[in-house]
């Protein structure tokens, strides 16, 4: 024990001897830890966001009846139902506003409600018997609570004037939804007797078939192994863990290139040791003691980068996926003791993988063996072939993917294969380009200086392959970003036609706004609007109700459209689909779509599909005035207003006076342009911010490698300095190399990084989102990219060479006595 | 005396609130020890009214129909089920409308035989039709599970009804036949507990010749035998120091019926209670001191010791026998659980009956 004490203590000196060693050792595993941890911290939050969630949506993971043509049916149909032996549970759903604000309604049956809905919060242990005697309870999440600066146990009015039940906190549930008894949302909705679906239970016994029961009047949804929500969110976490994994691999790159320069240096040491009688057995052992005790500190140092970078991104991670999928998850951070658990292990196991050819070699070497020079060239022409065809075999497999693949893992599969491949493939790209050099390089300086950039390839590959994948990715996503952008900019300007919107409390308060505005002057237009929700083949639609208007007819963009769309549109017998529904429905321009409506099908001619950016619903756009002639119940609160653009402040004035309207019920066109672009800004914040991570990870490898390489290179470097060549020479010479080196791994990343983004766009857009963007190219922001990684390879190579420069000659001198 | 039985089920019917919040808690039960107040009262002269009486009567906190019945199927192999109904008001008043309804409903299911034990339960709101009671024609039910009678059905006698049930592995159907009127339980149908002053209105029905048709894994077998019913209600809950009971009911071969119990306190002391119910119908109570039962054998049945056998003898009728249950684990794991399965016994009588075994 003592001895292996000594042992440790030896090894551990080399560490005081090499501070800055130590600490690329250390960053590195912190750095890998950090962002692995802390995007598992996102994912872990939002995930039981999404458990809950999946309660309150009435059990996305069960079997549910719905209305085959309609958005309710009648209660008898449950009484029929559970009197033929099915075990069903009611539930009714709807939103109701409250100061403004609106929120999702959800009436459930505590006594039916099957104990296995997904993974439901167990609403019946919050005491039964008060949430369904009167007066009730109106279960919210602290978050809503605090949303309607309310207290518990009040009792806010909803838009109608209808008093809630008391609001009782269930810690399990989302924000921005009431859950109340069945009875009492009957009641709130206005919907007596009425259902929205039908969760079904576990089956204790045989139930009659179903048409027998209730005839075509309610279809089965079977619990489709991925909603759609849950589908769109995975496609977000995919994304976040696909970044996470990338820094993580970047962080070790970092550990391994510095555990394998403290080895190389710590050879005649290990020599030493077992020259004076430790055991090889001792001293590995101890080597991976050393390695893991060094592991577990910075693991643990990681785990609360990771805590913190998670806590920063939380907010927006919330924010993107509110804005993306309307998905709510709250905004603050609990973590599982199993997240602390798992973040050390897989910093200690990175580390051991990352140290892994260091170790074996420290187990295999013998006594007596001598510091030998790489026989660089032989190893390194059979690593580089190895290496090309595995990575020709991985882009085979993008390829494949690309061809037969049908699903979004499967465009990640595309992405993740091709990144993979390039990184693989590029040393053997810049060999080639180096032996290119070499070949048209006179004199020796020149041609020394191209075989040893050959030379060093295998120790710089890993830092290159770091710098390219962290490069290619930021291409890629900044490219996405930035088409997004602008196409959605574009399209808002296009539907927010009108200038002024204004959002009446309910219907008395919107006709005495429209009287009011028919007396006022400025006033050029008065654009009614209107929206009711149904379901068109199991699938939640929105109805969109538009006025007839010429602006409309400038400025509503459309994808594809028939002749004289616009005019078709008004009789109220045709409608325009948004992109996604068209996609998920499978419906093109021409056909015809059946809506259930409250007095019937709505038979629907499509006749124009438009983007409909950022909506999870699909949506149809019909004639305002038949949608409420078809759903009478549409709430006629919205209106929008054609005012001149300098009376439109005086004129959002005086209707706030009139009508105590807020903020949030009036604005003007800018404000909500703004709003909307501000909201969408912030679902890419995560992205730029894990972005610009995984570029300074990469920056850090760059910076680690070369110094790493720059004492392994003393001994090639010192005969260059004896036959005469100056230090700031040989220095200018290391520069040079690196920086060549690095521009071609950057101009390699340009279009490797153009293809990442055709795949997000192309594929993993419309497969998450059901859209696709047009495709655009921006070469300044490329530029700017190239530079910065150029800049962050710069600074990586001037410590080292500065080192070279200003080191003493007899270092040089002495390399000569120590390893030649 | 038979309000102790009352207090049984009482238990039962108390506990369903708490059982659907899947909390099977016995201090939880104690908030129905506080008072009755704002439900009806039992009190003694009460004239029985049927068919009326047959139905619910919302007023009063707890009520239930309950069935057991002793059968032989078509093979000679002899079965038992049970089919019970209970009624909870979750608070006094006038009856809401619809979802305000303040009745909620609970039904026990199960099937015994030699070689297994079935069960189910289930659950559901009143006021919106998914289970209630209706007295003429009778019609109890909760989701396909019913006691329903006819046109021909006589009032008197409860006579003929049907009944059925099913669960996941099981299913039953039974018609059931009575030609003497229902017996009054305790003084006129008054049914009081001596000691504590706590009383139900209770009457009976344990003529019922039973035939129908019992399955168990798909397999269907006819079956025929003796069913018994209690009909009870009341506002009051049962008393904190009580920990459970013991209790029988016998179908003797002689014609006669007898009704037993034992209700265990926490101080150890038990009070046994009966009453003999002649083959023409009239009820003679006897003594609790007249009562020796005696645990014979115990099971290990989901963690508890259960006695399943029991010697009991009436020596003032010269009445000794010993009681073995047909299948010893028939243990009800329902939200509220309990043994309930049927026996057979032989001695100075011979017989079947039932035996249910609370609070262990």
């Amino acid at each position: 024990m003592r001895r292996a004490l000594w042992v440790l203590a030896v090894l551990l000196s080399h560490w005081r001897r090499h501070r800055m060693q130590f600490a690329t050792l250390l960053i590195g595993l912190i750095a890998a830890t950090a962002l692995w941890s802390g995007v598992q911290a996102i994912n872990q939050q939002a995930r039981s966001a999404y458990d809950r969630a999946a309660a309150t949506f009435g059990g996305v993971r069960t079997a549910t009846l719905v209305a085959s043509n309609a958005a309710t049916f009648p209660q008898d149909l449950f009484i029929k139902l559970r009197r033929a032996g099915w075990p069903v549970s009611p539930v009714l759903e709807g939103r109701v506003q409250i100061n403004g604000r609106a929120m999702r309604l959800l009436g459930i049956e505590p006594v039916t409600l099957p104990a296995d809905v997904g993974n439901a919060p167990r609403l019946g242990a919050a005491d039964l018997s008060s949430f369904v005697a009167a007066p009730g309870q109106t279960l919210v999440a602290q978050e809503t609570l605090n949303d309607l600066h309310e207290q518990d146990g009040a009792t806010p009015s909803i838009s109608s004037g209808a008093k809630l039940p008391p609001l009782h906190v269930q810690p399990q549930l989302v924000p921005d939804v009431l859950v109340v008894d069945i009875g009492v949302a009957q009641r709130l909705l206005n919907k007596p007797d009425q259902l929205s679906r039908l969760l079904i239970g576990e089956a204790k016994g045989k139930p009659a078939q179903l048409a027998s029961v209730v005839g075509d009047q309610l279809q089965r949804v079977e619990p489709t192994a991925e909603t759609e929500l849950e589908r769109l969110t995975d496609s977000f976490h995919l994304n976040l863990t696909a970044f996470g994994l990338l820094s993580f691999f970047v962080g070790l790159f970092i550990v391994n290139s510095a555990v394998g320069l403290a080895f190389e240096q710590r050879l005649p040491m290990l020599r030493t040791l077992r020259a004076c009688g430790a055991s090889a057995r001792l001293v590995n052992t101890v080597l991976v003691v050393e390695l893991v005790a060094l592991a577990l500190v910075a693991g643990l140092i990681g785990l609360v980068c990771g805590y913190f970078i998670a806590a920063a991104l939380l907010p927006d991670v919330a924010a993107s996926l509110r804005g993306l999928y309307g998905a709510q998850i709250p905004g603050q951070l609990t973590l599982k003791p199993e997240w602390w658990l798992a973040g050390i292990g897989i910093s200690v196991a990175g580390a051991l993988v990352a140290a892994a050819t260091s170790l074996i070699k420290a187990v295999r070497m013998p006594v007596l063996a001598t510091a030998q020079p790489y026989a660089w060239q032989q190893r390194q022409r059979r690593w580089l072939i190895l290496q090309s065809v595995a990575a020709c075999a991985v882009l085979a497999v993008a390829l494949l993917l690309l061809h037969y693949g049908q699903s979004l893992i499967a465009g990640f599969g595309v992405l993740a294969a091709l990144m993979f491949g390039a990184a693989l493939i590029l040393p053997a790209f810049l060999e080639i380009l180096l032996l290119a050099g070499q070949h048209f390089a006179r004199g020796p300086l020149a041609l020394w200086f191209w075989a040893d950039s050959r030379q060093q390839l295998s120790g710089l590959s890993l830092a290159l392959m770091a710098l390219l994948l962290a490069l290619a990715v930021n291409v890629g996503v900044s490219t996405m970003v930035e088409t997004f952008s602008r196409t959605f900019v574009g399209w808002l300007d296009g539907r927010l036609a009108a200038d002024v919107y204004i959002s009446a409390a309910d219907n008395a308060q919107g006709t005495a706004i429209r009287n009011w505005l028919k007396d006022r002057s400025e006033v050029q237009a008065i654009l009614p609007g209107g929206r009711a929700e149904t379901q068109v083949q199991g699938q939640p639609v929105e109805l969109l109700g538009l006025p007839d208007h010429a602006l409309y007819r400038e400025r509503w963009p459309l994808l594809e459209n028939a002749p004289r769309a616009w005019t078709q549109l008004v009789p109220g017998n045709a409608a325009f689909i948004s992109e996604q529904l068209s996609r998920r429905l499978n419906v093109r321009v021409g056909d015809v779509i059946e809506v259930p409506a409250p007095g019937g099908t709505w038979e629907l001619d499509i006749v124009g599909i438009y983007a409909d950016y950022g909506n999870p619903k699909g949506q149809l756009a019909v004639n305002v005035a038949a949608l409420i002639r078809q759903f009478p119940q549409t709430p006629q609160t919205r209106i929008g207003l054609i005012v001149p653009r300098d009376r439109i402040p005086g004129l959002i004035a005086a209707l706030q006076k009139q009508f105590a309207l807020d903020d949030r019920a009036v604005a003007d066109q800018a404000t909500v342009k703004a709003e909307s672009i501000r909201i969408f800004k912030r679902t890419f914040a995560v992205t730029s911010a894990l972005n610009a991570f995984t570029l300074g990870v990469a920056g850090i490898a760059l910076l680690t490698s070369l110094l790493t390489l720059a004492n392994s290179r003393l001994p090639q470097l010192a005969p260059l300095w004896a036959i005469g060549i100056t230090r700031p020479r040989l220095a200018a010479i290391e520069l040079t190399k690196t920086l060549s080196v690095a521009l071609f791994t950057s101009l390699l990343a340009v279009p490797l990084g153009l293809l990442v983004a055709w795949c997000l766009i192309a594929i993993v857009n419309v497969k998450a989102f059901g859209w696709r963007l047009p495709f655009h190219v921006f070469p300044l922001q490329l530029v700017e990219l190239v530079t910065v990684a150029l800049i962050a390879s710069l600074l990586a190579a001037l410590l080292p060479v500065l080192r070279l420069a200003r080191m003493q000659p007899a270092s040089l001198v002495k390399v000569f006595a120590n390893e030649r | 005396m038979s309000a102790d039985k009352l207090s049984r089920r009482a238990f039962a019917g108390g506990i369903a609130a708490l059982a659907l919040a899947r909390r099977a808690h016995a201090q939880g039960y104690a908030g129905l020890g506080e008072a009755a107040d704002g439900f009806a009262k039992v009190t003694p002269g009460k004239v029985f009214a049927f068919p009326a009486d047959h139905g619910p009567h919302p007023a009063f906190r707890i009520e239930w129909w309950y069935l057991t019945a002793n059968l032989v199927d078509s093979n000679g192999a002899a079965c038992g089920l049970q089919w019970t109904l209970f009624r909870q008001a979750a608070k006094p008043g006038p009856q809401g409308e619809g979802w305000a309804n303040q009745q909620i409903w609970m039904a026990h299911a199960a099937v015994t035989r030699a070689d297994t034990h079935r069960f189910n339960e289930l659950f559901s709101r009143g006021g919106i039709g998914q289970a209630g009671v209706e007295a003429k024609p009778l019609a109890a039910w909760i989701d396909d599970w019913e006691m329903k009678g006819s046109e021909r059905t006589d009032d008197r006698s409860l006579s003929p009804v049907t009944l059925k049930a099913s669960g996941t592995d099981f299913n039953y159907a039974l018609t059931l036949e009575a030609d003497r009127p229902v017996v009054l339980q305790g003084d006129g149908g008054y049914s009081r507990k001596s000691e504590r002053g706590q009383a139900s209105y209770y009457y009976s029905q344990p003529f019922y010749r039973a035939r129908g048709t019992l399955s168990v894994d798909d397999k269907p077998v006819d079956v025929s035998g003796e069913a018994w019913m209690d009909r009870e209600w009341s506002s009051q809950p049962l008393d904190t120091d009580q920990t459970g009971w013991d209790w029988l009911s016998l179908h003797l071969s002689s014609g006669d019926k007898l009704m037993l119990y034992r209700l265990r306190q926490k101080d150890g002391k038990d009070y046994p209670f009966g009453n003999w119910i002649g083959a023409d119908g009239r009820t003679q109570m006897i003594a609790g001191g007249d009562i020796q039962m005696t645990p014979k054998a115990t099971v290990d049945v989901a963690g508890r010791k259960l006695p399943v056998e029991w010697q009991i003898a009436i020596p003032s009728r010269s009445f000794s026998i010993a009681c073995k249950p047909l299948n010893p684990r028939a243990w009800m794991g329902t939200g509220f659980s309990y043994w309930e399965g049927p026996i057979s016994f032989t001695g100075t009588h011979a017989g079947v009956g039932y035996l249910e075994l609370t609070g262990y």
